[in-house]
């Protein structure tokens, strides 16, 4: 049977990516950012996952405004990164795990969730970003992906509690999943940012952490919000917190915080990861 | 139920991107995702207003891009995702695109994020009926 390792959730902005292409994780204003990261890669090569499941939005890459699903699920064999148009630089292909994402999608259909099924796919750098994050060298990614993307950008949004619901049926799937596979579930974007309008540069540093702390051990509580409420504390972008609790949520019984850091800014967003591994899993390698 | 529009009236210095907007703006945002292509981009830089031509918006949100107005293309219906584009193209990054939105030098606004972005206070609710 599969078995969940665990969940990092992680921020996603553009301009890291430049930085890495560039060789700035070292530079000053950058620094402080990549610094959160090589605890998380530690634990990472300790648990060894074989596929990532991935919440994010997709920003205009895979889906426009023609027809833009709530929610989405991945089944393709193999993902393709391309010219988003921000001048950021492409990756290299992700591989997928199509019979797990059928799975997914299989029960997700049958808990009543009415997905978009996509067996071709694009992924931008909400999903590329976080994985040269976690893996960087630009060797081969050790991990397969089943990408699900939320829709953050055209509003009337999902509502966080239909984000961490959707959250709890993936983690569902994958625990009922017959391969021997170890799954690490992501969620990326956030926190607290706003792109646009006068004001643009908002951040929320108070909201960031509470969430942060919440998501480690109530993260039910986040569900009250609504997406209004998000977009007035977190910014017109920080509802992208919906990924995070949607990861969160795949992990229902106790979990242990492997990691977190906190850094303001990257460009105009306040940086944040958490790590968080899965104590049912942990405890049956144990046995 | 409340209009949605409405109930996102009360943020400052926020256009929600919802239903009115994706509506008005959608050919303008449909510009904006073809340069996503390097031959796109290099038609446009080679001729704005003939290249504007080529989607059927309004001659406003025309302008709009011609002047380099990003809140008035926010007005029209423009989303940011899309908008930034515009803006990558030009060779600028999303913080020369919020330092225009906001009418403050690129520099301010960089020192202004660093020293912990635009905060909450003041920032939350128009009416304050929001806590
Ligand atoms: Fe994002």
């Amino acid at each position: 049977m599969a078995t969940i390792v665990g969940s990092v959730m992680t921020s996603h902005v553009p301009s890291i990516g430049n930085a890495i292409a560039k060789h700035r994780e070292n530079d000053p204003y950058w620094k402080p950012f990549f610094d959160g990261y090589p605890p998380v890669r530690a634990w990472l090569d300790r648990v060894k996952p074989d596929v990532a499941v991935v919440f994010y939005q997709d920003h205009g890459l895979n889906f426009f405004l023609d027809k833009m699903p709530t929610f989405a699920v991945g089944a393709a064999p193999e993902y393709r990164n391309a010219d988003e148009g921000w001048g950021i630089p492409t990756v290299k292909p992700v591989k997928g795990d199509p019979a797990l994402s059928w799975h997914i999608i299989e029960s997700l259909v049958a808990d009543e969730f009415d997905i978009t099924m996509c067996q071709e796919m694009k992924v931008d750098h909400a999903l590329t970003l976080p994985l040269a994050l976690m893996w960087p060298g630009g060797g081969d990614w050790p991990v397969r992906v089943v990408p699900i993307t939320m829709n953050h950008v055209q509003h009337p949004l999902p509502s966080p509690k239909r984000s961490y619901r959707l959250g709890e049926s993936v983690g569902r799937a994958i625990a009922s999943w017959k391969e021997d596979v170890r799954v690490l579930v992501m969620g990326t974007g956030g926190l607290s940012h706003q792109l646009d309008g006068q004001r643009a540069g908002f951040i929320n540093k108070p909201f960031d952490l509470m969430c942060m702390d919440a998501l480690v051990d109530d993260p039910k509580k986040l569900t009250r919000y609504s997406a209004l409420d998000l977009v007035r504390e977190a910014g017109a972008q920080g509802t992208e917190l919906m990924a995070w609790m949607a990861a969160r949520a795949a992990l229902p019984g106790r979990v242990t915080k492997v990691h977190s850091h906190y850094h303001v800014p990257i460009s105009n967003t306040a940086g944040g990861l958490l790590a968080l591994q899965n104590d049912g899993a942990a405890l049956a390698r144990a046995a | 139920m409340k209009g949605y529009n409405e109930a996102f009236q009360d943020i400052p210095g926020t256009v929600v991107f919802d239903a009115t907007q994706s509506r008005l703006g959608y050919h303008l945002n449909q510009f904006c995702m073809s340069l996503m292509k390097a031959d796109n981009r290099a038609a446009f830089k080679a001729g704005e207003r003939a290249y504007l031509e080529r989607w059927p918006m309004t001659e406003e949100q025309r302008q709009a891009v011609l002047d380099r107005d990003y809140n008035r293309m926010i007005a029209l219906g423009g989303n940011i995702y899309f908008l930034a584009k515009i803006g990558a193209t030009d060779g600028f990054s999303f913080q020369n695109l919020a330092s225009k939105m906001t009418g403050v030098p690129e520099d301010e606004y960089k020192a202004m994020m660093v020293a912990g972005g635009r905060p909450i206070e003041g920032n939350r609710s128009k009416t304050g009926k929001a806590k």
